[in-house]
C-alpha cells in the first residue's frame, strides 16, 4: 500500500465509529506533543520514566535485548543490546528499511476506525523490532510507552517482524504517571511471525482514572510459527477498547492469548479475536476478570476455516460488587467439517466453599477472599518478570477488595 | 480438668429442615472418639455445626470449647482457637499451591517434611485439589491439618477413597494429630472421626464410639464391641444390643 493511500483511507475513516467500546472524542486532546530529550543509556532516563516503567514490571536496566522508550510522541531510546535483533524507532526504521512499506498497514487497516485513521494522519512514532532469521534471544526487549502530558493524544505504530526459525519476546509496559490527569492513547501494533518462529508479547498496561486506551493489533502467523499473547491491566482507567485480531495463515501455526484485568471503575472492553486459516493450526484464549467496579466487557472470538483445525475459549469472571458488572461473550465460528472448537464461560462469586475451607483453616473471610482472588488472576503466564508477578500477588491485599 | 469439647442439648438445622435434636457429646483432652451411623443421619452436620459453617443453624444447645462458648463464634476464630477439620469433599482452589497454602495456615510449620511424610511431594506445586483423585484429596487434607496442628481435630471419612497402601500412612497422621504415640498421661490432643466402613481404625487409636441415629446420640461405648456389633446386627441391632432403652 502506497503511502499517499494510506492516508486517503485515513482522510475519509476520520470520523468513523470503532464497532466496540465508547466513543471518545479526539477533538477534545491535543495532538501536538512537546519533545523529549534523547539519552543513549536506558540509566539516563529521567527517574520518573525509570520507576513509572518498574511500575508496569518493565526493568530497563536489567538483562535484556534491547529496549525503546517512548515519552508522549519522542522516541527518546531505541537500542538494541544483541545483534540478532534490531530495534529502532518506526520513522527512522521507514527511512532505512525500504521493505517495510510491505509490512506499514498490512494488518490493520488505517481506515478501520477514527483511531487508526487519527494515527495513520500523524508522523510514525513507535517501535520496529525485527528478530533476524533464525536468531533466538533469551532476553526480552523491554519497551515502555510513557504518557507523560496531560491532555495528550499519544499515538503510537509498532512494528514487530520475526524473521524465520527466530525466538523473540517481548516486554511492554504502558503507564502514566500520576500527576498526569487526562489523556488518550492509541496504539497501532503489527505483527508479523515468520515460517518456524516463535514471539511472546507480554504487554502491561497502568493508566490513570481519566485515561483512555484504543490499542489495535494485527498479527500474523506463518506456518509452524507460535504467538504468546499476554495482556495484563490491574489498575484504573477510564475507558479501554481493544480487539488484536491473530490469523493463523501457514499449517500448525499456534496462538495463545491470556488477559488478566481486575477492574474497579470504567469501562473496559478487550478479547482477542484469532482467524484459524491453515490447517493443523491452534488457538487458545483465557480471559480472568475480577470487577469490583466498572463495566468489563469480555470477548473472545475464534474462526475456524479449515478442517482440522483446534480452538478453545475461556472466559471467567469474578464479579465482587453491587457496582461492577462482567459481560462475558465467547464466540465460536466454524466454517468447516472436521474442527474441534470449545468454550467455557462464567461470572459469578466467589464460592462460598471455598471461603468456608479456608476459614476452617483460620484465614479471616477477607484473608480467603484475597488468597482465592489471587489465585483466580494467577494465570502462570510464562516467563513472567519476577516484579510483575508479584504485582499481580499484591493487587488483591489492596483496601479496595476487603469486604467484597 | 477443664474438658475440651462439651456438646450440650444441641439442635441444629439446615434451611428448615432439622437435622440434629438436642445432641451432647464430651471430649477430654487426648481422647480420640468415633462416630458412626447411616448416611443422611447427621454425623457431617455435627462436624460442620462444631467447625461454625454458617448455613448449619443452631437452634438452641451450646457448644463449649476449651471453657468458652462457642457457639456464635466464626469459623476462622474457631480454628484459631485450636479446631481443625479434614473435609469429606473439600473444594478445589485454583491457582493456590498446596505448598503455598502450607504456608499460609502455619507460617512455621515445616511444609517439606509434612509433604515428605505423607508422601505428597509431587502434589506440593500443584493447585490444591484441583485433579486430585479420591484418595489423594484425603492425604492433602491430612498435610494441611499436620501444618495447622489444631488441638481437636475432625474427621469426616478420612479413609474413604483411599487405597490400602495409602490407608496406613492416614492411621499414622491421624495418630500423630490425636497425640496416640504419646503416653496417655501425657496427651492433651483430641479428634472425632466419622467413618462407615472401619478400616481406618485398624490402623489408629480411638478411646469412644458412639453411634448417631436420626439426629441423635442413642449409643457410646468401646470403638472395637460397637463396630463388631454394627456389622453383626446392623446400626439398630447393635444400638439394641448394646444401649437397650
Amino acid at each position: 500500500m502506497h503511502v499517499s493511500s494510506v492516508e486517503e483511507r485515513a482522510e475519509r475513516a476520520k470520523d468513523k465509529k470503532a464497532i466496540y467500546g465508547t466513543d471518545v472524542d479526539l477533538e477534545s486532546y491535543e495532538s501536538e506533543a512537546r519533545p523529549h530529550e534523547v539519552v543513549q543509556q536506558a540509566e539516563e532516563l529521567p527517574s520518573a520514566v525509570k520507576k513509572a516503567a518498574l511500575d508496569v514490571g518493565v526493568k530497563l536496566d536489567k538483562e535484556s535485548s534491547g529496549a525503546y522508550v517512548q515519552m508522549d510522541q519522542t522516541p527518546v531510546i531505541a537500542k538494541s543490546l544483541y545483534d540478532g535483533v534490531e530495534i529502532m524507532d518506526m520513522a527512522s526504521a521507514l527511512k532505512k528499511h525500504d521493505y517495510l512499506q510491505d509490512y506499514w498497514w498490512k494488518l490493520v487497516a488505517p481506515d478501520a476506525d477514527k483511531y487508526t485513521a487519527d494515527v495513520a494522519q500523524s508522523p510514525p512514532a513507535g517501535y520496529f523490532i525485527r528478530a533476524k532469521k533464525a536468531m533466538k534471544t533469551v532476553f526480552p526487549v523491554k519497551s515502555c510507552l510513557y504518557l507523560g502530558s496531560t491532555n495528550l493524544n499519544q499515538r503510537v505504530h509498532n512494528v514487530i517482524i520475526a524473521e524465520e526459525g527466530s525466538e523473540l519476546h517481548v516486554i511492554t509496559g504502558c503507564t502514566t504517571p500520576s500527576h498526569v490527569q487526562r489523556g488518550l492513547h492509541v496504539g497501532v501494533s503489527e505483527f508479523f511471525i515468520q515460517k518456524n518462529a516463535k514471539i511472546s508479547f507480554t504487554m502491561i498496561h497502568s493508566w490513570g482514572k481519566e485515561v483512555e486506551v484504543r490499542p489495535r493489533t494485527g498479527i500474523t502467523i506463518a506456518e509452524g510459527g507460535s504467538l504468546s499473547n499476554n495482556y495484563i491491566c490491574l489498575r484504573p482507567v477510564k475507558t479501554l477498547q481493544t480487539f488484536p485480531t491473530a490469523t493463523l495463515a501457514g499449517k500448525g501455526a499456534v496462538a495463545s492469548f491470556n488477559t488478566v484485568i481486575y477492574s474497579s471503575m470504567g469501562n473496559i472492553d478487550v478479547g482477542s479475536n484469532v482467524n484459524l486459516n491453515a490447517p493443523d493450526t491452534s488457538a487458545e484464549s483465557i480471559s480472568r476478570v475480577v470487577s469490583v467496579g466498572g463495566e468489563v466487557i469480555a470477548r473472545g472470538r475464534m474462526t475456524g476455516m479449515v478442517p482440522g483445525v483446534r480452538a478453545h475459549l475461556e472466559c471467567v469472571g469474578l464479579l465482587l460488587s453491587e457496582k461492577g458488572r462482567i459481560y462475558s461473550i465467547p464466540e465460536l465460528d466454524g466454517r468447516s467439517k472436521d474442527l474441534d472448537m470449545s468454550h467455557e464461560a462464567a461470572v459469578g462469586r466467589i464460592s462460598e466453599e471455598e471461603l468456608e475451607y479456608l476459614m476452617a483453616r483460620g484465614l479471616s473471610s477477607e484473608e480467603a477472599t484475597s488468597v482465592i482472588v489471587r489465585g483466580f488472576l494467577d494465570v502462570e503466564i510464562k516467563g513472567l518478570p519476577e516484579e510483575l508477578k508479584q504485582e499481580i500477588k499484591n493487587i488483591t491485599q489492596r483496601e479496595d477488595l476487603k469486604g467484597a | 480438668m477443664v474438658r475440651l469439647l462439651d456438646i450440650q442439648d444441641l439442635s441444629v438445622s439446615i434451611g428448615s429442615k432439622q437435622v440434629l435434636k438436642d445432641v451432647n457429646l464430651r471430649i477430654d483432652p487426648g481422647e480420640t472418639h468415633a462416630l458412626f451411623g447411616p448416611n443422611g443421619t447427621g454425623k457431617t452436620t455435627l462436624l460442620n455445626a462444631i467447625a461454625g459453617i454458617p448455613r448449619y443453624v443452631v437452634d438452641s444447645g451450646r457448644i463449649i470449647f476449651k471453657g468458652q462458648d462457642i457457639t456464635r463464634m466464626s469459623m476462622d476464630q474457631r480454628a484459631r482457637l485450636g479446631i481443625g477439620m479434614a473435609f469429606q469433599r473439600p473444594p478445589a482452589i485454583r491457582g493456590l499451591k498446596l505448598k503455598d497454602l502450607i504456608k499460609i495456615i502455619n507460617p512455621k510449620s515445616d511444609g517439606p517434611a509434612i509433604l515428605k511424610e505423607m508422601d505428597f511431594e509431587p502434589f506440593a506445586n500443584r493447585d490444591v485439589n484441583r485433579g486430585f483423585s479420591g484418595g489423594e484429596v484425603k492425604r492433602s487434607e491430612m498435610v494441611q491439618l499436620l501444618a495447622q496442628q489444631p488441638d481437636f481435630v475432625m474427621l469426616d471419612e478420612p479413609d474413604s477413597g483411599v487405597d490400602l497402601e495409602n490407608i496406613k500412612l492416614i492411621g499414622d497422621a491421624i495418630n500423630q494429630l490425636t497425640q496416640k504415640d504419646m503416653r496417655p498421661s501425657q496427651r492433651t490432643k483430641s479428634g472425632l472421626l466419622i467413618t462407615h466402613f472401619g478400616h481406618i481404625l485398624e490402623y489408629m487409636k480411638t478411646d469412644m464410639a458412639h453411634v448417631m441415629m436420626n439426629g441423635s446420640i442413642v449409643c457410646s461405648g468401646n470403638p472395637r464391641e460397637i463396630l463388631d456389633q454394627i456389622k453383626k446386627s446392623g446400626y439398630e441391632g447393635c444400638v439394641a444390643c448394646m444401649c437397650p432403652a
